[in-house]
């Protein structure tokens, strides 16, 4: 508010602070860049030191991971976060995919109201504590099924990842599908195909950009989950050979031994390494999905 | 004719029958963890469990230095997140023109929405704990769990910010009042609860959130509650994670309820934000 008495010094306050404002908002503005860029140069600063002792390739392909005779190849653990991601996807992208076609296509409205809440209730339940009801539910079951010497295998770190990707893969699609215009299932329903038909020929198809993001960030929420697969894959730091084997993924060793290592030793630099390929991995995923969506926008 | 029209009405019935079935198949597991938590949690949830410090190698006791914890730590993460959050929304929402700098910027927020958790961990822990010295301490891992919840409060923010009505800016402006003056005294009131659910929301996740705090501020055990923020503290979710792999023999009343108390404050939060966005809805002028 401008009161009459005050105006003109006022006014010229104004003039002076209001430039420098907008300079302080756009520095804010660009504070998601300012944190991507510092995360990458702390990601290398402490990274790259690694490949001063094991060459690039050894540190992706070799397969000893021996922190404690100085042996930093991390292709197991790569591997291992591969599996049981892998794991996750083959069980939450259909799912949840099947799932969001109800959700938008078929669910009376009644029961999207009750639906819609509990798959966000998925979301907020926090990964420790999906990792502790792994080990205490799945882990037995799971060892009991196959006969195992123990529950803690890739297969449960992928069921209980799957349950965390798919509110990611549920919500998104489902703005995707929702999101096609009306106009493009009646027309299919008006040249005399079945609801599905016209669901599963026109619908789908036409929201697949949102779908491809959908996966994609499925995806990248399972190879970054941490404490989940700490707590139920086992953490063998062996090369897998199935699904019902323990492994260890990359996630969990930067958890599981980032605590006990001292500043500026190998083992310190290697551990930001292995954090270094995973933000070069979610950085791609994440491109993809982003570049996907773009298309839909573009498109319409 | 006959046969070929049925067939597809069959096949439909067969694939909604599938779809219905995958939308059980999500939903069940969260009513069997709700039912499994509160059926196992409660019995092991008293005075003496919430109001004690762990005793007994973690055996008795309470929780109380983790929920302590925690709850400064949320206090932390949104004295940090929400400045910058919504410094950088209302840029967004009133002052950035498109172009390759926007770009970039919503390029970043998807990226950092990203970053998994544990790389969040690695850098606050080269940032705060080690380069700016603040060592493992509530300011690091308030500071962590902030950059972490930046993008859901940027995002939402925005969106509220966004949603107010253009003709409420023209007419703070035809009034001659400057940008900043329209946007402080008239665009953010107007989105104050979507910016506040938004927060509560990211902050919700922070507060679950073990990876980014483990090297950042998490205590296995202290006796004593935490007097300043270069103090370390215990925390819920590392608590829970401790209790469940490096405390042989745990109770398991102790894990349930501990898991119990956790999931009661982050879905309560998520249930308050739930409240105040309804209720926007509702009491919207526009």
């Amino acid at each position: 508010m401008i009161h009459k008495g005050k105006a003109n010094p006022a006014k010229k306050m104004r003039r002076l602070t209001e430039p420098l404002i907008e300079k302080f908002v756009t520095l804010n503005g660009a504070i998601a860049i300012i944190f991507v860029v510092l995360i990458m140069a702390f990601l290398l600063m402490d990274g790259l030191p690694t490949f001063r002792s094991v060459s690039a390739w050894k540190f992706l392909f070799g397969r000893d991971w021996y922190p404690l005779s100085e042996q930093f190849q991390t292709l197991s653990l790569i591997l291992g976060s591969v599996v049981v991601t892998l794991g996750a996807v083959v069980i939450a992208v259909p799912i949840g995919i099947a799932a969001a076609i109800y959700l938008a296509e078929i669910a009376p409205l009644r029961v999207r109201e009750i639906l819609k809440p509990m798959v966000e209730v998925l979301a907020g339940i926090p990964s420790v504590v999906i990792g502790f009801i792994g080990m205490i539910v799945l882990s037995p079951w799971i060892k009991n099924v196959f006969d195992l010497p123990t529950g803690m295998t890739a297969l449960t770190g992928s069921v209980m990842l799957a349950f965390m990707a798919m509110p990611t893969i549920i919500s998104i699609s489902e703005d995707a599908i929702i999101a096609v215009p009306r106009d493009y299932n009646a027309g299919s329903l008006a040249l005399g195909a079945t609801s599905w038909q016209s669901i599963i020929g026109v619908t789908v198809p036409a929201a697949k950009s949102g779908i491809i993001a959908a996966v994609m960030l499925g995806i990248g929420r399972a190879i970054g989950e941490t404490m989940t697969v700490l707590m139920v894959t086992g953490n063998a730091a062996v090369i897998p050979h199935s699904f019902i084997q323990p492994v260890r993924t990359m996630t969990a060793t930067i958890a599981a031994e980032m605590g006990e290592v001292a500043q500026g030793t190998p083992h310190y630099y290697s551990l930001f390494a292995i954090g270094l390929v995973l933000f070069a991995m979610t950085f791609l995923i994440n491109l993809i999905a982003d570049l996907a969506l773009q298309g839909t926008r573009v498109r319409r | 004719m006959k046969k070929t029209r049925l067939h597809p009405l069959a096949k439909q019935r067969l694939a909604f029958a599938l779809l219905s079935l995958s939308a059980i198949f999500v939903v069940l597991p969260v009513l069997a963890v709700v039912y499994l938590l509160l059926a196992r949690g409660l019995p092991g949830i008293n005075w003496t469990f919430l109001t004690q410090p762990p005793s007994n190698m973690m055996k008795d006791g309470g929780i109380l230095p983790a929920i302590v914890g925690t709850v400064y730590l949320i206090f932390g993460t949104t004295l940090f997140a929400l400045p910058l959050g919504v410094l950088a929304a209302i840029y967004l929402s009133e002052y950035a023109k498109p172009g390759p700098f926007t770009r970039l910027i919503r390029l970043s927020i998807v990226n950092l929405a990203g970053v998994p958790s544990v790389v969040y961990g690695l850098f606050g822990l080269g940032l705060f704990v080690m380069l700016l010295r603040l060592g493992a301490s509530l300011l690091s891992g308030s500071l962590t769990l902030a950059i972490l919840t930046l993008p859901v409060v940027i995002t939402a923010s925005e969106e509220a910010l966004s949603s107010v009505p253009q003709s409420f800016r023209d007419a703070s402006l035809a009034l001659g009042a400057t940008k900043w003056q329209t946007t402080v005294r008239v665009v953010l009131p107007n989105a104050i609860s979507g910016i506040i659910t938004g927060l509560i929301l990211g902050i919700g996740r922070a507060a679950g959130e073990t990876a980014p705090i483990l090297f950042t501020v998490a205590a296995f055990y202290l006796r004593d509650l935490p007097r300043s923020v270069y103090d370390q503290a215990m925390a819920l979710p590392y608590h829970l994670y401790v209790l469940s792999t490096q405390v042989p023999n745990a109770p398991p009343k102790v894990q349930w309820g501990t898991a119990l108390v956790l999931l009661v404050l982050v879905l309560g939060m998520n249930l308050v934000a739930a409240i105040i966005r309804t209720r926007f809805r509702r009491a919207r002028k526009w």
